[in-house]
């Protein structure tokens, strides 16, 4: 065979058309969706974002920027940022730590495993709303004849720990927390399956090329299956970014719209200027602002990520 | 080039289904089916009944859809609105500038004609409280046609209950009439191991009703209306009254433990089951009571009185009312329906299946006995969908979050008041640029 004959001759232009058709036949129903449902709306709040409009009225008024400037000094905004920040730093350490270990015992040949893997997953298929009024049964502070309704306070006091009786979700300093671990909670679950799943896809033959080196379970832990995780690890946390610092049914149905600002996060902060104030041109400045804030996170995320595996 | 031809057509076939079956074509319409929109998952039995016995009178199909709770609804009706998809009957759950904004982009129909006609004989059957809230006077501020834009259905009071029997556990003989005897009862309440008031004040509105009643009864409508136009600042000995209303609940250990963060079904549920021995709440609770503990012997009283020079006022008026769509081809046959649903019978119809009060004053007669304590306060009734003006609501979302700050202690009544203050100039100042 000839050096030419395996030189890749280039396509006639009627193929090439041909192909393109082809991909654009494949991907084109994904992209009118894509563009109909997500890039229209997106462009669409970015519109509403410069208008005053109360979300009734047939009219709105062109405001150009002054929705982000007034947002830029919105103190209030500022401090849901850092609640949801600070319930999302709770998820990335607290949540993912445990279902790292968990995912990492149920890996091992262990007894009903199986059954395992669905009691941690049976959280996050529960509804938040249930979720959250669970919870608010479970962390009640009211007392009828002396005694605590609550099943917490109830058996803090059961214990001789009366001290430890708290008012733990009308408390501003206990409050958030609580929203975080119930957050957690219900979160744990999807990074368990997620990470379990990673955990099931590293070649068994590098733990055996490990034992034979003479590395004992840490080093192995560390310099085999921590480095193989990383792109799960990634996406676990870029998942737990986005799902905590969008955390909003929780609260509501834990806390109502008490504890003055202590426990406003963005989103109920653009539900509450969309449904109470009326402020729709505001609110999507607020879904920009928070959008974008929300993929920089996220691009950061990967290129930590990206860094680390290197 | 056969398979891409295919593939576009599956496309296009796949995109005109999408299109016509999302209802972008001409539908049928059916000038025999009304559409109501409602929330109240507790008249909801009721309403189908009624519906169902209207169907068999005129051949006129009523298709009664329910959409809970009021929050989605009122998501719902907003969102429909915008997209121009509202049902023939609906009711609007929002403040009275959301109800102006509806009319003035020709959602909701003027009925005035008909309230009027053969001498106002429509009209003549309501409490005139009860269609105040649908009506907008000559010269309102928001702009709308003076007229009569909704049918009240029911009419409801926000008062104070108590519970007869812990306060006779506790030796008050008669329920408190002022505020400091309001105090003393806490106190002997709480000796004998009795939590004091409840209220769902982890719903803003809940909040936004008990403090207004004290600020019309310490300083007057008049006063208040001319905070909301800038001219008396928050910072006001009498606003610093009302906020030290709050102060006063918590310092003598009055509310029962996290008021702050309860929704008004759980504070229901916290009376209901003799845990508090007063509530502030509305006269629906009479049926949500009734489900809950069926032997709860209760009372109804007016908050008490902070000062004696100025009555007390209370929110009320229409519970829930039914405005009808303007652009609904079936506009006529719908407000036939709300004609027949606010007659006589079918209002104590509704009063005795639902225990809410009825809206047509010549129903009351047939109301259970319980409700005519709330009946009998219709007088004192006020609601800011009556009032002149509403406050900006940055403002008053500043000044019941700042309750809230009170009421856990973390503030003031005097910083609450700077705070409230210093926002409200800073909306002064944006209106007037």
């Amino acid at each position: 065979m000839s050096a030419e004959t395996l030189t890749a001759q280039p396509k006639p232009r009627a193929l090439v058309v041909k192909d393109n058709l082809k991909n654009l036949a494949f991907v084109l129903p994904a992209v009118i969706i894509f563009s109909v449902f997500y890039v229209y709306p997106f462009f669409e709040i970015f519109r509403l974002s410069l208008q005053s409009w109360d979300g009734i009225s047939p009219t709105s008024s062109w405001v150009g920027l002054a929705n982000f400037t007034e947002l830029m000094r919105d103190k209030i905004w500022w401090s849901s940022m850092w609640h949801a920040a600070y319930i999302t730093l709770i998820a990335l350490t607290f949540q993912n730590a445990l279902a790292f270990a968990l995912a990492l015992a149920c890996d091992r040949e262990i007894r009903m495993q199986r059954f395992y893997r669905v009691v941690f997953f049976l959280p996050p298929v529960l509804s938040e709303v249930v979720v959250g009024m669970i919870w608010q049964w479970i962390l009640n502070s009211d007392v009828q004849g002396g005694q605590p309704i609550g099943v917490l306070n109830y058996w803090l006091t059961q214990m001789g720990l009366p001290q430890l009786v708290h008012h733990w979700l009308s408390d501003p300093q206990t409050a958030l927390t609580c929203i975080a671990v119930v957050h957690c909670w219900k979160g744990f679950g999807w990074g368990f399956i997620m990470l379990l799943a990673g955990l099931q896809t590293i070649d068994h033959q590098l733990y055996e090329a490990a034992k034979v080196d003479g590395a004992n379970s840490w080093h192995t832990f560390r310099h085999v299956t921590l480095p193989m995780m990383v792109p799960v690890i990634s996406v676990v946390m870029i998942l737990t970014i986005l799902g905590s610092m969008q955390v909003f049914i929780l609260i509501k149905a834990m806390v109502s719209q008490g504890l003055g600002y202590h426990t406003e996060v963005p989103v109920t902060r653009i539900l509450l200027s969309m449904q109470e104030s009326g402020r729709f041109g505001y609110a999507c400045a607020m879904g920009v602002t928070f959008g974008v804030f929300l993929i920089g996170l996220s691009l950061a995320s990967k290129l930590l990520s990206g860094k680390t595996k290197q | 080039m056969k398979k891409i031809l295919i593939g576009l057509g599956l496309c296009a076939a796949v995109g005109v289904f999408l299109l016509t079956s999302s209802g972008c074509g001409k539908r049928q319409e059916d000038l025999n089916t009304i559409t109501v929109w409602h929330w109240m998952t507790d008249r909801n039995k009721a309403l189908e009944e009624l519906a169902s016995k209207y169907e068999q009178q005129t051949g006129i199909k009523i298709k009664i859809d329910l959409f809970a709770p009021s929050e989605s609804y009122t998501q719902k009706v907003v969102s429909s609105a915008q997209s121009k998809v509202l049902p023939d009957i609906y009711g609007i759950l929002d403040k009275k500038e959301v109800f102006a904004a509806f009319i003035k982009s020709g959602f909701i129909a003027d009925i005035t004609a008909d309230f009027k006609a053969n001498n106002n004989e429509w009209e003549n059957q309501f409490f005139p409280k009860a269609l105040d809230v649908n009506r907008f006077t000559e010269g309102n501020v928001y702009g709308v046609k003076a007229g009569i834009y909704g049918v009240p259905l029911d009419v409801t009071t926000i008062e104070m209950l108590y519970n007869v029997k812990l306060l006779k556990k506790a030796g008050i003989k008669a329920p408190p009439q002022n505020f400091s005897e309001f105090l003393e009862a806490i106190h002997a309440l709480k000796r004998v191991g009795v939590s004091g008031l409840v209220s769902g004040w982890g719903e803003l509105w809940m909040i936004d009703s008990f403090a207004s009643n004290y600020a019309f009864n310490i300083m007057g409508e008049e006063k208040v209306m001319a905070t909301y136009r800038g001219e008396v600042p928050y910072t006001d000995p009498d606003w610093i009254k009302v906020l030290d209303v709050f102060k006063q609940l918590v310092d003598n250990g009055a509310l029962i433990e996290g008021v702050v963060t309860k929704p008004n079904k759980y504070a229901e549920q916290d009376f209901a089951l003799e845990r508090a021995a007063f509530a502030f709440n509305g006269s629906w609770c009479v049926n949500v009571y009734n489900d809950m503990n069926p032997n709860l012997e209760y009372g109804v009283m007016l908050p008490p009185l902070a000062n004696s020079n100025l009555p007390m006022k209370i929110w009320g008026g229409a519970g829930s009312s039914f405005v009808v769509n303007n652009t609904s081809p079936r506009k006529d046959k719908a407000i036939a329906f709300l004609k027949w649903l606010s007659a006589k019978d079918q209002q104590a119809y509704l009063a005795k299946a639902t225990k809410n009060l009825p809206a047509n004053r010549e129903a009351l007669a047939e109301i259970p006995e319980v409700l005519s304590a709330f009946a009998s306060s219709m007088d004192q009734v006020t609601h800011p969908t009556v009032w002149s003006l509403n406050e900006n609501p940055v403002v008053s979302e500043a000044f019941l979050k700042g309750i809230q700050s009170i009421l856990i202690g973390e503030k003031t009544p005097q910083q609450i008041a700077q705070n409230v203050q210093q926002v409200k100039q800073e909306q002064l100042a944006k209106k007037k640029k």
